[in-house]
């Protein structure tokens, strides 16, 4: 049998470049591929990565995709098995990583059009990759609009990024925090009460959303009423996942599985779909 | 199509001869008074391809998907820059299951639309069904295991194989096809490499092909519980999920997945890693939609975090989600779930309320 056969299961090497704090339980990771080719992902896929003797799990990339670079990025929060041990990493030292896997936000469709980014707490995460891919191609889209919601100032992350979207002129920043503490002088109130804030046009607004599962509920009813149809929707949906390749049956959401059709779904591919937001 | 004849005394005979180019397997009881398949040289002679039951206690799944596999190895040994990974061959005997039921068999066709499977003697590697082309562990297996089939000519009284697409002398999946005619086995020949395991047998006469042919009517005869599942393709999803009939299931069900155990067409499975020292393999594992933690993240947010879900998922997935995308059941109607739920829960019962009920009416209504 051909060694490519196998590909499917057997990790390729990474090396990590770059640990840097972003909150108390967050941390970024940039890691290189030791094949020396880039991971070719698009924004909005996830890769399973492995350590040694924990585990794999799966992570959404955080970097845009550049076709120069052998390096990416990953946001992970400090909370099961991997994570843990991936929070212990040193600079150099070597993990597994299979994929890219799954669907990705249709950059194409959104050429042309505007973009009303709506990032929940870690769901800024994956939506980095898509906004960063727009600004490096800025001239080809329209308004980008990008709202931030955090459970409040302690675990905001990428602060100085948006600070820097937020004084610049390329994107619109509106932030809040659902509960404030001394050093928040900004918005306060869960991310939804954003969405009326924002003047956008239905048309020709693409809506790209990732957040926690009660934030879909009550924004996805936001956005249909301002008029923004649901093919135009796009969600990420988080999932636990073993194989990655459509097989183990855990992320399975009726008969789509996340892993394939997701984790990016037109949110009309799943309005009528049980157990998905 | 060619037909032959194995008289039954000749069949120990039959076995040892076949035994010496392969390992072959058939249905043996054990020690513990379960049949299963076994290597014939372990078998107690005379053997009989028939278990008492109609079928092995478990299906053959394991020998295409076994409990647990490794699907590769690493080391961590300093000074060589850490993880080093290592793929897991893929096994290389040959086998034959001698005995496989028809349900059986068609399971593993099931399974192939979410496996993959490379097409028989294909070398250029184009599969068939699976994302990401075939698991190479599945198919590298498939393809070094000759099914042969054994017809059923009583069904039993938990058997439904004719209500998902089987039947008792189906053949899909099957290399050949024995019918039991009494004193002797019809053997027919369903594909090239069942061929070569009928080398040395006589051919059948037009009485023989006769006589299966009216075991066969008298076998589909014996299955009289018909239910109708006609309405289920046209219901809804969120219809379905909202009938009374998952809360009534879930009063009884323990979650305790002996239906995911036993069942020839479940496949989940779970990946773990498992280290000594500076070393370690990667293994999976058969896992179970009904355990909470099937679903679980890490953060405890549950997408299934109830029983009421997880007893749906198993029923929703065989008989709503399956078919959305294969076009039928994922369910051959072996039955063994039926006699493994140590609570009665009887899938017939389930699909038939899953047609029939009728939607919840909201509090209040007439």
């Amino acid at each position: 049998m051909k060694i490519k056969e196998f590909s499917a299961y057997l990790p390729r090497p990474a090396t990590l470049k770059v640990k840097k704090e972003l909150s108390e339980l967050v941390t970024l990771f940039e890691f290189e591929n030791d094949s020396g080719r880039p991971l070719m992902h698009k924004p909005g896929q996830f890769i399973m990565l492995s350590v040694y003797g924990v585990g794999e799990a799966p992570f959404s990339v955080s970097s845009a995709p550049i076709r120069e670079s052998n390096n990416f990025e990953l946001a992970v929060r400090k909370i099961g098995a991997v994570t843990g041990i991936m929070h212990d990493l040193k600079v150099g030292d070597k993990v597994g990583i299979r994929g890219p896997y799954g669907s990705f936000f249709p950059i194409q469709k959104f050429v042309g059009q505007d973009t009303l980014f709506i990032a929940g707490g870690l769901g800024y995460i994956p939506l980095r990759s898509l906004l960063h891919y727009q600004l490096k191609h800025r001239d080809e889209f329209g308004r980008i609009i990008l709202l931030v919601g955090t459970r409040n100032p302690k675990e905001r992350i990428f602060i100085d990024q948006l600070a820097e979207l937020a004084s610049g002129k390329d994107v619109e920043v509106l932030e809040t925090v659902d509960v404030p503490d001394e050093t928040w002088k900004g918005h306060c109130g869960v991310i939804t009460t954003l969405i009326p804030k924002v003047r956008i046009d239905p048309d020709k607004t693409n809506v790209a959303m990732v957040g926690p599962p009660i934030m879909y509920k009550f924004c996805l009813g936001e956005c249909l009423k301002i008029g923004i149809p649901s093919n135009r929707i796009y969600v990420s949906l988080e999932r636990k996942m073993k194989c990655g390749l459509g097989k183990c049956g855990h992320c399975q959401i009726n008969h789509l599985n996340a892993c394939i059709e997701g984790p990016v779904f037109q949110y009309n591919q799943i309005e009528s779909v049980e157990e998905a937001i | 199509m060619q037909s032959y004849l194995l008289a039954k005394d000749r069949l120990d005979g039959f076995v040892s001869r076949l035994a010496d180019r392969l390992t072959v397997y058939v249905p043996a009881k054990g020690a513990d008074g379960l049949w299963s398949f076994v290597a014939s040289g372990s078998a107690q002679p005379p053997l009989a391809l028939t278990p008492e039951g109609g079928n092995t206690n478990m299906p053959p799944k394991s020998f295409v998907f076994p409990r647990t596999e490794v699907l590769m190895r690493f080391d961590n040994r300093a000074g060589e820059g850490g993880m080093i990974l290592r793929e897991e061959p893929v096994p290389a005997g040959r086998a034959v299951l001698l005995g496989v039921r028809p349900c059986d068999a068609k399971a593993l066709a099931v399974l192939d639309g979410i496996f993959g499977r490379r097409a028989s003697g294909d070398a250029s590697g184009e599969v068939s069904g699976g994302a990401f082309g075939a698991d190479p562990y599945w198919a590298a297996r498939r393809e070094a295991t000759i099914l042969c089939g054994l017809a059923c000519n009583y069904p039993c009284p938990t058997c439904f194989c004719d209500q998902m697409g089987c039947g008792p002398h189906h053949r899909e999946g099957l290399d050949a096809l024995w019918t039991d005619l009494g004193e002797s086995y019809l053997v027919t020949i369903l594909t090239e490499r069942g061929r070569e395991l009928a080398s040395d047998l006589a051919p059948a006469a037009q009485a023989d092909l006769n006589r299966a042919e009216s075991l066969k009517a008298e076998a589909a005869s014996l299955l009289t519980g018909k239910f109708p599942m006609d309405k289920i393709a046209q219901r809804g999803v969120l219809e379905l999920c909202e009938l009374p009939l998952w809360a009534e299931l879930a009063a009884t069900c323990l979650n305790c997945g002996a239906c995911t155990h036993v069942c020839p067409t479940c496949h989940c499975f779970d990946i773990q890693d498992e280290v000594k020292g500076e070393r370690g393999r990667r293994l999976r594992n058969w896992d179970t939609c009904m355990s909470g933690l099937f679903t679980r993240h890490a953060s405890g947010h549950n997408p299934r975090g109830d029983k009421l879900a997880r007893v749906r998922q198993r029923f929703m997935h065989k008989f709503k989600y399956i078919p959305v995308k294969r076009g039928e059941a994922g369910c051959v109607g072996c039955g063994r779930c039926i006699k493994a739920c140590p609570v009665n829960i009887d899938v017939r019962e389930v699909v038939r309320a899953m047609n029939e009920q009728a939607p919840q009416t909201p509090e209040g209504a007439a």
